[in-house]
């Protein structure tokens, strides 16, 4: 077990203001800049939004909530919005075409222009990819995994129709400016073990609403890839966050143009309401059992528990590093008998990739199969659904009852090393535990 | 009279409305048949306008879904009372005019109990006890009187909110 001494215990008063003479914390910073005041947890703002992210399967609601309910024909800026088909990509039925078809038909009316349809990705993906979110911007997504942008220092949060509707018709949002779970990460992930399993540590350690209402800001973590930090600022929905945070350092700062104002002094002493210390060279494979993402155990303490399908995918664990770590450990192996194994390449870009430098090959000729770039069936409505009683191994963020298919479904959730181990021998399985192998 | 439907702790939105019988998948206009369809099938043909869910911490967790607490709009649900909700939760109930009462009443009453939910006071009254709920600020209830953010926002041009910067109320958030 990692080493989590809580190095400061949250006060009995967490919810008092704190001063604004004290140095903000990564979400007070942003939130004061967009406001034009210095803020802190508890104060409301009114503030401008940066950009809004829309995806196929709520899009038409904010049509008509735009349409019907403010009378706006379509965004008061066109170019505020960025609007991504990949919930239900390509259409599994004909009410999901005819509403792609409406999407596209107004977004063509509303001339805009940065529209990504079916096999461009995963819309945090994509968003992240094509730099349509910058770092300190203020991001709304209509998914509640848009605190994947926190992963280069953007205050990205999810919001429902309503909120999309008004912060398009009006260019603004209201936040409440949340108080601040920081997380100092200390040392590295031993082999086999990736950010996955940082992220369902934290979930099993703090609970389903760990983080509820509040944001919760890495340190610690410069040394780490793009796609580390993606997996780590989304899974913060899992704890109930606001935004998932990582200070910009290493790669953001060598592929994203970091505001001055944004770069963190740490030497301020801000007011966290909690913070946690995690040793990564104490951190194991982990997986999160079903019906909650909470219930978190160390994969070697889970006995045998067969798979049906290993599914390697999504805004969570979809990249070239996730397809890379997969490939690793599947390289001239094959699939234990029984198993069926998906992976959905988080973008068309991840796809590419991974056929330009042979993992795809050696994904497939292990016996996985490929699916469309997209959110595949993490949400139960495509592209690998599971039956009642069948076992999934996800790479994905979610594992309630009925997620991805039937009721009766068991959906665990794990690292793609873990998925990968897991494709091999047919149980859930440790990849430190794999015989003879550099994993 | 409304009935309580109590729920457990970390109620997620697949429970409320799983994604496959979103809207999108399905129709707008279908919505109300579905709230609980696999979690609670008896709740969506007993179900009764004014009814009141009662629940433990983080209702309405998971997924941003607004077609959740939509879909609790569309069978008349006038109030829901949990220790504490989900952040994306909240703010889509609040944006629907739908009633959110930070409290914990899971233990005071038993499921499908009588009650009468008194929302000016505010405070519920269940086999002849009150049980007082919080008042909510001022803009909240002005949120709720216009039947949603959208409603005040076409009235009054504006977030019904005041940019403020005094310690807020508990479910301000």
């Amino acid at each position: 077990m990692p080493d989590t001494s809580h190095t400061a215990a949250p006060s009995a008063d967490s919810t008092t203001r704190a001063s604004v003479h004290r140095a903000p914390t990564l979400a007070e910073r942003i939130l004061s800049h967009a406001a034009g005041r210095e803020v802190r947890a508890g104060d409301l703002v009114i503030v401008p939004v940066d950009r809004c992210m829309s995806h196929d399967s709520i899009t038409p609601e904010v049509i008509d909530a735009l349409q019907n309910d403010l009378g706006n024909a379509g965004p008061a800026d066109p170019d505020l919005l960025v609007v991504v088909m990949d919930h239900v990509a390509p259409a599994a039925t004909v009410a999901t075409a005819n509403a792609q078809a409406r999407v596209r038909r107004w977004v063509a009316e509303q001339r805009i222009q940065r529209f990504y349809d079916v096999g461009c990705g995963v819309c945090h993906q994509v968003m992240l990819e094509e730099h349509l979110v910058q770092p300190g911007q203020i991001a709304l997504g209509t998914d509640s995994h848009a605190t994947s942008y926190g992963a280069i220092g953007a205050f990205g949060t999810g919001v429902g129709t309503r909120d999309m509707a008004l912060a398009l018709a009006s260019g603004r949002t209201w936040l409440r400016v949340p108080e601040t779970l920081r997380v100092n990460v200390r040392g590295g992930f031993h082999p086999g073990v990736s950010p996955k399993d940082l992220s369902l540590f934290l979930c099993g350690l703090l609970g389903l609403d760990g983080a509820d209402y509040m944001a919760v800001e890495f340190h610690g973590l410069d040394w780490l890839d793009l796609d580390g930090r993606e997996t780590l600022a989304s899974m913060t929905t899992e704890l109930g966050a606001k935004v998932g945070l990582i200070p910009p350092s290493g790669v953001v700062l060598e592929r994203f143009a970091v505001p001055d104002w944004l770069l963190v002094d740490d030497a301020g002493a801000p007011h966290y309401a909690r913070t946690l210390d995690v040793d990564l060279t104490a951190l194991e494979s982990q997986v999160s059992v079903p019906p909650e993402v909470d219930h978190v155990r160390p994969a070697r303490d889970l006995g045998d528990i067969k798979v049906d399908q290993v599914f390697i995918g999504t805004c969570t664990n979809g990249r070239l590093t996730d397809l890379h770590a997969a490939a690793a450990i599947l390289a001239r192996q094959h699939l234990a008998p029984g198993v069926r194994m998906l992976v959905i390449p988080a973008s068309h870009n991840v796809l590419q990739a991974a056929v330009a430098d042979g993992t795809l090959a050696t994904l497939l000729a292990a016996g996985a199969t490929i699916g469309t770039p997209g959110c595949g069936p993490c949400i139960g409505r495509h592209l690998g659904v599971i039956g009642a009683g069948e076992v999934c191994l996800s790479t994905a963020n979610r594992n309630f009852r009925g997620r991805m298919g039937d009721p009766e479904g068991l959906i665990y959730l794990a690292s793609p090393e873990t998925a990968a181990a897991s494709a091999l021998t047919g149980v859930i399985t440790d990849p430190a535990t794999l015989p003879n192998r550099e994993v | 009279m409304a009935s309580i439907w109590l729920f457990g702790p970390n109620v997620d939105t697949d429970q409320i409305v799983p994604g496959r019988y979103a809207p999108y998948m399905t129709s707008e206009a279908e919505l109300g048949k579905y709230p609980f369809i696999e979690a609670r099938p008896e709740f969506r043909t007993q179900v009764r306008a004014g009814d009141v869910i009662v629940a433990g911490p983080n209702f309405g967790c998971g997924s941003s879904r607004e077609y959740a607490p939509r879909a609790l709009v569309a069978v008349g649900i006038a109030a829901i009372i949990a220790p504490s909700f989900a952040r994306i939760f909240y703010r889509n109930a609040l944006n629907l005019g739908l009633r959110l009462f930070v409290a914990d009443l899971t233990l005071a009453l038993s499921d499908r109990e009588q009650a009468v939910l008194d929302l000016e006071t505010p405070a519920l009254i269940a086999h002849g006890e009150t049980f007082a709920l919080p008042k909510p600020p001022d803009w909240v209830r002005q949120t709720w009187a216009e039947g949603g953010i959208i409603g005040y926002y076409r009235r009054h041009g504006q977030l019904p909110l005041v940019e403020s910067t005094a310690p807020t109320q508990e479910n301000s958030r």
